[in-house]
């Protein structure tokens, strides 16, 4: 497992400024241009497809392939696949649920881990090298060796209710909003991001602070939080993505059309007589959140996947 | 410290019980608690044809995807690494997939490689009516490199970020030292880059094969495990008996076997990519 350092804006550090003689110089001809815009092609053809269908009834569809027209929205355009998708399934509902869900893992998230590695970055307690070592362990682990038996597991846990005014403990989690929200919190690898920016920012300071008579929260909400934005960005970034790509957890633990995500929602269009333009519109929209978010945070988005990797 | 009750609860006691539950007969939902059975479900797990063809598939998808998205990935890194104007739309394009989720991607790709579909289309216009293509994802010889060629599709993007993170941090004086020594550009590559990406090469192998192994989105939207088992993997398979059949211990069983075979294999590559320094 390689380390990572984040620095201080949030984007890995390159040790110096590009000079010449880099590699890629000598590729900036006018053919290595046309290498690279056909590069670009490749990656962009199928999604320009999609959404290009999404406006198209089905018949155009298939009559476009064989031409260029399959990636132009001409002919017949309109909004009618669309209209289609909220007609024949919950989308409105399964869209809320995503971004009911995604927001509140990725705030609940930024502060459960945030508090978890304030407390090993900066206070003295025993046991805290071999919690250190333990999260970092997990890391390797993938979530697909333990789903089964987490879905045993859910299917036992105690949650509170209120009935009639009476508090009162039910047993089982599936099928709920909880059971897509709460074992995602607790992140490894936001935990090791905080952990590694705060053990940047100078102990000088929240010392100073302690000597003022601040309590630790106050240095952790004051000082170390307010300097942490970028490690923020981060973890918020890979916090709502996997949130918001949710598939095989929400398949398995929830049933109820209702409380689904929009990645589960794909599977009612996969019904005997596929309509493919609806199909088309449902993806474009479900894919058009995260787009967006994505083309306006360009930098910071490239900036935590890459910081995800670098040994510094 | 609630993240540590959290991970605790939703890490640590579902991986310890993966272990002792792939020892009983549990189900999903069952009036009786679980009894133990010894190595009943391994047992079992390895006298079942269709588990030894799903680990095939598993090994056949990594040992693919592997060297090949990592090495397209570190070109893409490398085109991308050039001062030359616009580079910042060919590095956004490239990305694009990432951001699309893979059951959006897995979806668009099997109405484009349906027989009459867009693959096929474009297949013969570029190659003038020679090639006809097939019913990729019906086809047992062709779901599998079909599913392999869109997942690279998708995620590659991901891994050249991560190169080109590594690249810029080697020194650019490197590089001018190795030109002013008259390095050619593969000598350059062979001697400063390839070193200097030492980590990052150790950090993106490690990384691409765990998620290589863990296949399964894929597979369940495109093709179900089918045509005739030809792409079911160990996680589907997992999935298909611990939730669609309730059998949760048996599914702990193939977790369990699918947890050795990666902590093997990450195991084998960090060995293989230690410091020999």
């Amino acid at each position: 497992m390689a380390t990572i350092t984040t620095t201080r804006d949030g984007v890995p550090r390159a040790a110096s400024q590009p000079t010449r003689g880099r590699p890629g110089r000598g590729f900036g001809t006018i053919g290595g241009y046309l290498g690279r815009t056909i590069l670009a092609l490749f990656f962009a053809f199928p999604i320009i497809f999609m959404f290009v269908s999404s406006l198209k009834p089905d018949d155009q569809i298939f009559a476009d392939l064989s031409s260029l027209r399959a990636f132009l929205p001409v002919g017949d355009i309109s909004m009618d696949n669309y209209k289609d998708v909220f007609d024949t399934v919950p989308a409105w509902r399964f869209l809320a649920n995503s971004i009911g869900i995604s927001v509140l893992t990725v705030v609940l998230g930024i502060l459960v881990n945030s508090l978890a590695a304030f407390a090993l970055s900066r206070m003295r307690w025993r046991g805290r090298g071999f919690v250190l070592a333990a999260i970092i362990a997990t890391l390797v682990v993938p979530f697909e060796t333990f789903a089964l038996p987490l879905l045993w597991w859910a299917n036992k846990l105690p949650w509170l209710v209120m009935q009639n005014g009476q508090p009162m403990w039910t047993f089982g989690w599936l099928d709920s909003y909880q059971v897509q929200i709460i074992p995602f919190i607790a992140n490894a690898f936001s935990i090791y991001l905080y952990y590694s920016y705060f053990s940047t920012i100078p102990k000088g300071l929240d010392e100073a602070a302690r000597i003022d008579g601040a309590s630790w929260f106050r240095i952790y909400r004051s000082i170390v939080m307010p300097l942490s934005g970028p490690a923020t960005a981060t973890v918020a970034i890979l916090t709502f993505l996997p949130a918001w790509n949710q598939f095989l957890w929400p398949l398995m633990a929830v049933q109820s059309e209702n409380l689904r995500p929009v990645m589960v929602g794909v599977q009612y269009f996969f019904q005997l007589d596929v309509a493919w333009g609806a199909m088309m519109a449902y993806a474009s929209l479900i894919t058009i959140p995260v787009l967006a978010l994505f083309l306006s945070f360009q930098r910071a988005f490239i900036g935590s996947i890459a910081s995800s990797g670098v040994k510094g | 410290m609630p993240a540590l009750v959290l991970l605790v609860v939703f890490f640590f006691v579902p991986v310890l019980l993966g272990f002792v539950l792939s020892l009983t007969n549990a189900r999903l939902t069952s009036p009786q608690g679980p009894q133990f059975v010894g190595l009943d479900n391994f047992t079992r797990l390895f006298s079942d044809p269709l588990f030894w063809k799903s680990l095939r598939n598993t090994v056949y998808f990594g040992a693919v995807v592997v060297p090949l998205q990592s090495g397209f990935a570190l070109v893409l890194a490398l085109l991308i690494n050039a001062r030359i104007r616009g580079i910042n739309v060919y590095r956004t394009v490239y990305f694009l997939p990432v951001v699309t989720s893979i059951v959006v991607v897995s979806i668009l790709w099997t109405f484009m490689y349906q027989r009459d579909g867009l693959v096929n289309h474009m297949l013969q216009a570029v190659s003038f009516n020679l090639i006809q293509g097939t019913d990729w994802l019906n086809n047992p010889s062709t779901a599998m490199p079909a599913i392999i060629v869109m997942s690279i599709w998708q995620a590659v993007g991901f891994h050249m970020v991560i190169w080109l993170a590594g690249l810029q941090t080697i020194p650019g004086d490197l590089y001018e030292a190795a030109e002013l020594d008259g390095a050619s550009t593969w000598q350059r590559f062979k001697y400063v880059t390839w070193p200097g990406l030492r980590a990052t090469r150790s950090f993106i192998l490690v990384t691409i094969t765990i998620a290589a192994l863990s296949l399964f989105a894929q597979i369940k939207i495109m093709t179900n495990g089918g045509p005739l088992d030809s792409t079911s993997t160990v996680v589907f398979q997992s999935v298909r008996a611990g939730y669609e059949q309730q059998q949760t211990a048996y599914a702990s069983a193939i977790s369990l076997v699918f947890f050795v075979l990666v902590l093997t294999v990450s195991l084998v590559q960090r060995f293989l990519l230690r410091d020999k320094d």
